[in-house]
């Protein structure tokens, strides 16, 4: 297909565009279904005041927090608020709900972050070296090992370890934070699954990109063996990785909400369940879009790591 | 495509009957034939289990509490132990594995289906429609599914259905997006163009000609994710907003044994290897499939094993 000839910027600037058009409204979609639904679970006043909290105490909680009104004066309110980047109080804390979902989100970005790492740069290396002695005793080892990895539950596999590593040799604390040691068992039970899954694309990717006709023409030419592998067939065989690398990533929240409220890390995963339970609905809300949109500039970045990364590709 | 060179040379096999071909390439992969064996005893287990067992399952005896496991002298439900209303954990997790199956077993029909459906309309009609899909796909994918299931039960009831339901929704956009994906390639090749000119109505070409080259892969995939929705039921009954007691699934047993683990980790120990157990073999069992369902690399299964590479 022959496209004018812009600057890719240009391409670029336009797709970022649509695609920011096309997340708000997926946010949108999110919010509205939130909100209506966390209201249909019950009134905070009855959690929140003692049993023999007189009526008019009752009401005046209600009042406080805007629950006398109709439901969809509440939701008009709050979406007037929300443009206003105002995401409300939070019941349970008395402090503005996107500072308290701001600062457990902190803890969560850096679980992840250095989970993600870890996980790339281990996945990467034993997938190619895996592909490239293709059914050798370090393959099948690294794909038993990763299939393990990516059927083990994580709640499982943490109490595990609890159980292992601080009850029965006590070198690690259970739960808590606080020390470098801390982050490890939250770290090791968050890194197994995303690295059994990227371990496998990587082995598959660079398996594929191996048989392909200018990796036999290195080979040809005489390059040995590292060359190859981790720069002639590494950086086609990433793309797809990158892909499964972002959904991974994202699928790591799922983890941090067993992972946090196994260890107590106080984490966005655990605020959210917890304040599920604790009917803190404006908590709940502020913490779905914080994620939302967190898991949104992710997906913008892969795409421009796309492009980077293969110049054929454009928007 | 045409990648011929390492078909073997000799020993073509004489055509023999399709299902025993099938068994043929499981045997030749043993760790894929293992996985199936466990599986149909999993199957087996869920099917007849609850009727067989739940007596035994539920019948408390408190001075069985936390009984530890491999005492042979007991009666052969006990050999896995006991949990801490003295109730036998072998027995419990035959029973157990009922709720997993139906969960699981539900989830995937179900998105299986709904997922192929709009995804043969979405690569198949119009922009329009297809852009109206693929945009609802992005707003659940937008999403952890775990936190998005976690919201919904919490606000709906928790049970079975419910947790089909929340479960299938989440997993419909993977469906979604893969036979969209392939009806786009496919829909260009030559045979389907043949049958568009021979007059083919829309629904014969999408369900006659188009679907049975995209099943395979849907198929493998169903398999993964069965055990990606084992996994995802397990968590929600673990953190308490799945299944609730007196019903059990396997996580629900792992949460049940958090509070003994320092006194009795074989509460938790097997109802999370039964999982873990479970998941792989489904795993080992999609790798074999992909090899076996893809024409290009069926050899691999077909010889010796000795050859690959």
């Amino acid at each position: 297909m022959l496209r004018p000839l812009t600057s890719r910027g240009a391409f670029m600037t336009a797709f970022l565009q649509k695609r920011a058009f096309a997340s708000l409204i997926s946010l949108m979609g999110l919010v509205v279904l939130v909100f209506f639904l966390s209201r249909l679970t019950g009134d905070p006043t009855t959690l929140y005041l003692p049993v023999d909290a007189s009526l008019e105490s009752r009401e005046q909680f209600r009042e406080l927090h805007g629950l006398n009104d109709p439901i969809l004066v509440q939701f008009g309110r709050y979406v007037g608020d929300l443009v206003q980047f105002d995401f409300g109080m939070s019941i349970r804390r008395s402090a503005p709900a996107i500072d308290v979902v701001l600062q457990a989100f902190v803890w969560t970005l850096q679980l992840a972050l250095i989970t993600m790492t870890l996980v790339t740069v281990a996945a990467i290396v034993i997938g190619s070296l895996a592909a490239f002695h293709i059914g050798g005793v370090f393959d099948r080892i690294a794909t038993f090992f990763s299939l393990i990895g990516a059927s083990a539950p994580d709640f499982w596999i943490a109490i595990i370890s609890i159980v292992i590593f601080s009850v029965g040799l006590g070198w690690l604390p259970t739960s808590g934070t606080g020390t470098v040691w801390h982050w490890i068992l939250p770290i090791a039970v968050l890194f197994i699954r995303p690295f059994g899954l990227i371990l496998q694309v990587v082995r598959g990717s660079m398996v594929s990109t191996l048989s392909s006709a200018y990796v036999k023409t290195a080979r040809a030419k005489g390059l040995r063996n590292k060359p190859i592998i981790f720069v002639h067939a590494l950086r086609n065989a990433m793309l797809p990785v990158i892909t499964v690398i972002g959904d991974q990533a994202a699928a790591l929240l799922n983890g941090a909400v067993v992972v946090e409220t196994i260890f107590g890390f106080p984490g966005v995963g655990k605020l959210m369940i917890d304040s599920i339970l604790q009917r803190d609905f404006t908590v709940v809300l502020a913490a779905i879009m914080v994620t939302a949109v967190a898991i949104f500039v992710m997906n913008i970045l892969i795409d421009i790591l796309y492009a980077v990364l293969d110049p054929r590709i454009r928007y | 495509m045409t990648d011929t060179k390492a078909l073997p040379p000799q020993n073509i096999p004489a055509q023999t009957h399709p299902a025993k071909q099938i068994l043929m390439m499981l045997w030749r992969d043993k760790l894929a034939f293992c996985a199936a064996i466990f599986i149909l005893i999993v199957i087996f287990c869920a099917l007849f289990g609850a009727p067989l067992l739940e007596d035994v399952a539920t019948k408390q005896n408190l001075r069985g509490r936390n009984a530890a496991p491999f005492d042979f002298s007991k009666d052969w439900v006990f050999w896995l132990g006991g949990d801490a209303l003295g109730r036998p954990l072998l027995a419990r997790i035959v029973v157990a594995s009922q709720n997993t199956m139906m969960v699981a077993t539900g989830a995937v029909v179900v998105s299986l289906t709904i997922g192929t459906a709009l995804g043969l309309i979405a690569g198949y009609t119009s922009r329009m429609g297809s852009q109206i899909i693929m945009r609802l796909a992005d707003v659940i994918m937008s999403f952890p599914s775990l936190l998005l299931a976690v919201i919904v039960l919490y606000m709906l009831a928790p049970s079975v259905g419910n947790l089909i339901i929340v479960l299938a929704i989440t997993r419909i956009p993977v469906y979604l997006r893969t036979s969209r994906a392939e009806v786009l390639e496919i829909r260009e090749r030559m045979f389907v163009q043949a049958a568009r000119v021979m007059g083919a109505s829309t629904n014969r070409i999408v369900f006659k000609h188009i679907l049975p080259v995209v099943f395979p892969t849907l198929v493998t995939i169903a398999t993964l994710d069965f055990a990606f929705v084992m996994l995802a039921e397990s968590s929600l009954s673990f953190l308490g907003i799945g299944i609730q007691p007196p019903e059990i699934t396997w996580g629900l047993m792992v949460a049940q044994g958090k509070a003994y683990l320092t006194t009795a980790w074989w509460l938790s120990f097997w109802p999370g290897l039964a999982i873990i157990l479970t998941t792989l073999s489904l795993n080992l069992l999609s790798n074999w499939m992909r090899v076996a369902l893809d024409p290009v690399q069926r050899w691999r299964l077909e010889i010796g094993k000795k050859s690959n590479g």
